[in-house]
């Protein structure tokens, strides 16, 4: 099928501004927008900046704003587009070119939360012991591949760049609640900033962001109510 | 705009071995690591089902039963010390993981879970044994996470997004360090090092039906060949058994561990057939195989290039905990659900069981004697160590990339504190700028896209799971014209920032050099011996084979000597599932 994709495009060495390129595209119904990009990259205009590697979903390079909403541009199928598939890059993030953003400041927030496991007391030998439980507690919030889709989908993030916004929460979560971790306090901390947690307004954009499906609105909840009430031991 | 940069240890690409191999440099000498994509995107977090190591939470195992099976799996080309090195040391590195946080699955008990893998066994082959170790089948994004964490804790420094495009050496052969390309600015930066340590992966886009990453190029080992050293055994590559038909797109072997079943168009399970012990749990190269023989015989589904993978007898609560990500990639790729559908799969090239020769510290070797090229490292599927010999078994990337990494990391670390600086040689950054200059300037005949659709294509057919003298030498000859095809290719973008559009050009330039060595060495090999499977010489020959591959350029030819596998342990027999 001939579809029509419409890209945000911007030559950091040539242009003042942003502007709309237009490709004709051939494509399967069971391609995959990156796919489509890829037509329009190698075949005619090798110009078109774009980030991608695995092309299934997994390393979180291409998340893009595709027909206005937040997505990976390799697990959005052409067949669901519609006849204009309208492609622009992540909003509110400083643009490099093209569909290409500075992921710097994202990681910035991440590396915020302190996301890495704390905790000094190591068994002499052998693996610490887990219960199926505990282990259960905090797994939707391992699947985050830090796309960036659900901090960027944010009308919070939108109106305040100083936001940590949901994928910083996400990955504090994950640590907050595995019980092998000792510094919980030190990460709800910095998330009772006034930039912190308490920007979330519930509005659920990053939940249907998530490439990955996390529940991301329920983790934020949850470490909203860790600050109000305490951790449940 | 060329800069400069000072580092003991640099490690170029930031996959699990690169990251590993980065903690633990890091402990010892001021250490960089550099990767052309973000840490977290690099390809390890891909890898799905498990990383086998021989704790024996749930079954009784010991670690010479996996050292027993990777040998056996390797179709005896593994050397049989670093074998035993790596099945030794996995035991404690998956304690080190868990105690650096990641989150593995938990026994009622809360122990470390494990299931079955393909040619895992205890006691020699007796039975499948539950041994991969696993969180959901994301295990190696769980990895990729938790060293990445790792690093962040402890500072490590990183440069994102720069291309390393050369490697220098000194006068007299020692490494000193790297060039890499800046991709936000297109500018030069030369770093200058006492150890280096190449983590940069695999290069399955040679091939058209491919589990690998886009950025899957082979540029770590396409350097060291265009400096003029070997590459090893590379005429072995695993075709993975369940790629999902047309897209490559891995389904986790996990799904077989857990009880999943791959049927031709009668619906019979035609493992039993091929592998009546193990059935669908023999190890990959035979999986492969039997599809592809399946195929041949018209007993494809509706007598197309794929089988079923039948998981729907497994209940939804395995599919949906267990196998997560495989049932989510068949609905969004597929629009089926494999709890009540069963997935079509076809083999899709997976992993590269040869590259850059190491010994068991991550020392690079110079030649096929064993030499090594002081300060320089390699670790992980770029590296061939080899541990995987003709035929990787499944979940042991993930080991190696573990052990090795942390080998590599260690003796990196030794060597700065022993050695002092080596000087960078008179010309560093000069070569590259040239070439880059070069590309821009052409008005070339070629598209870079069209030159790598045929390599894939010409490939996937004649060196693929089968391979016959013929078919090698077509695509040989084929290979070697589009290499002078790809010296003819127009870069459409013609400015300094993010320009993928060169590196793409450069990648493509890596992977026909690959696929050079890999076809050239293939068409040597006059025997099958794992994946390499010639049907003209249909016998593994033990007598004039049972030797490892070194391959190198000289002259611009391709120069082939073999060198003997180190058989310590089990002698080779007979391999059957």
């Amino acid at each position: 099928m001939r579809i029509k994709m419409r890209i945000r495009r911007f030559n950091p060495e040539a242009d003042s501004k942003p502007w709309w390129g237009e490709y004709w595209v051939d494509v399967e119904e069971s391609d995959r927008v990156l796919d489509a990009l890829h037509q329009v990259k190698w075949y005619q205009d090798g110009a078109l900046t774009l980030r991608r590697s695995c092309a299934h979903g997994i390393c979180g390079s291409d998340a893009m704003v595709i027909n206005g909403r937040n997505a990976l541009a390799c697990k959005v199928l052409m067949q669901d587009v519609g006849d204009v598939c309208q492609v622009e890059p992540l909003r509110n993030m400083p643009l490099i070119k093209d569909l290409v953003v500075d992921m710097e400041p994202f990681f910035a927030k991440y590396r915020a939360v302190l996301p890495y496991l704390i905790n000094d007391n190591l068994p002499a030998s052998g693996e610490r012991y887990q219960s199926q439980e505990a282990r259960a507690r905090y797994d939707d919030t391992t699947k985050c591949i830090l796309c960036a889709a659900c901090t960027t989908s944010c009308p919070s993030f939108w109106a305040n760049e100083d936001y940590i916004g949901p994928a910083a929460i996400v990955q504090a979560h994950r640590f907050i609640f595995d019980d092998r971790d000792d510094a919980a306090d030190l990460r709800l901390r910095v998330l009772n900033d006034v930039d912190g947690v308490w920007r979330c307004r519930t509005v659920f954009n990053c939940v249907q962001a998530c490439p990955r499906e996390i529940d991301v609105t329920r983790a934020i909840g949850e470490v909203k109510l860790a600050l109000l009430n305490g951790l449940e031991e | 705009m060329i800069h400069t940069h000072k580092f003991e240890t640099i490690v170029v690409g930031a996959g699990g071995a690169g990251l590993m191999a980065a903690l633990y440099a890091s402990q010892g000498s001021d250490t960089a690591v550099l990767t052309k994509l973000y840490p977290t995107r690099s390809h390890t977090g891909t890898a799905q089902g498990g990383i086998g190591a021989a704790l024996g939470n749930l079954d009784e195992d010991r670690a010479e039963w996996h050292t027993f099976d990777t040998i056996k799996g390797s179709d005896y080309l593994a050397d049989q010390d670093a074998v035993d090195i790596m099945c030794q040391e996995a035991v404690n590195v998956i304690y080190e993981l868990e105690h650096m946080g990641l989150p593995f699955d938990r026994t009622p008990e809360g122990k470390i879970a494990q299931r079955p893998f393909g040619g895992h066994t205890s006691n020699f082959g007796e039975k499948p044994v539950r041994r991969a170790c696993h969180a959901a089948d994301r295990t190696g994004h769980m990895i990729l996470q938790t060293l990445y964490q790792q690093c962040i804790a402890r500072n490590v420094r990183f440069f994102d997004e720069f291309h390393v495009l050369d490697l220098l050496l000194s006068a007299d052969g020692q490494a000193t360090g790297v060039v890499a390309y800046e991709i936000d600015t297109g500018d030069l930066h030369v770093f200058h090092g006492k150890a280096l340590i190449f983590s940069t992966g695999g290069f399955g886009r040679i091939w058209e039906i491919t589990s690998n990453a886009h950025s899957l190029t082979g540029d770590g080992p396409a350097i060291a060949l265009h400096k003029g050293l070997p590459l090893e055994d590379m005429e072995f590559f695993q075709f993975h058994p369940t790629g999902i038909y047309k897209m490559g797109i891995l389904i986790t072997e996990g799904v077989r561990g857990e009880g999943g079943i791959l049927r031709n168009r009668d619906g019979e399970r035609f493992m039993e057939r091929y592998a009546p012990n193990l059935k669908d749990l023999a190890s990959r190269d035979v999986v492969s195989r039997a599809i592809y023989l399946e195929v041949r015989d018209n007993k494809g589904i509706d007598g197309g290039r794929y089988v079923h993978l039948d998981a729907t007898h497994l209940g939804r609560q395995v599919v949906e905990t267990k196998l997560e990500d495989s049932a989510e990639f068949c609905r969004t790729y597929l629009g089926i659900d494999p709890a009540v559908e069963p997935m079509p799969v076809q083999p899709t090239a997976h992993y590269a069981m040869g590259g850059i020769p190491t010994n068991v510290d991550g020392e690079v070797q110079r030649n096929a004697s064993g030499a090594v090229v002081p300060g320089f490292y390699a670790a992980g599927e770029v590296a061939c160590v080899s541990v995987h010999g003709a035929n990787r078994l499944g979940t042991n990337s993930l080991v190696d990339l573990v052990v090795f990494g942390k080998r590599a990391g260690k003796a990196a670390a030794a060597y700065c504190q022993q050695n002092d600086w080596a000087e960078l040689p008179a010309e560093t950054w000069q070569p590259v700028q040239a070439m880059l200059q070069r590309m821009m300037d052409k008005d070339g005949q070629y598209n870079a896209a069209d030159l790598r659709a045929e390599m894939q294509s010409l490939m996937m057919d004649n060196v693929g799971v089968f391979r016959t003298e013929e078919g090698i030498q077509s695509a040989l000859n084929r290979v070697r014209e589009l290499q002078e095809c790809a010296q003819d290719i127009t870069v459409m973008d013609k400015g300094k920032r993010f320009n993928t559009d060169i590196l793409e050009a450069i990648e493509l330039q890596n992977l026909l050099d690959l696929a050079e060595v890999t076809a050239a060495s293939a068409l040597a090999r006059q025997e099958s011996r794992g994946a390499h499977s010639r049907e003209d010489f249909k016998a593994r020959d033990d007598e004039n084979w049972l030797t490892h591959t070194y391959a190198s350029e000289v002259d611009g030819k391709i120069n082939l000597e073999y060198a003997p596998v180190n058989i310590t342990i089990h002698n080779p027999e007979e391999r059957t599932y």
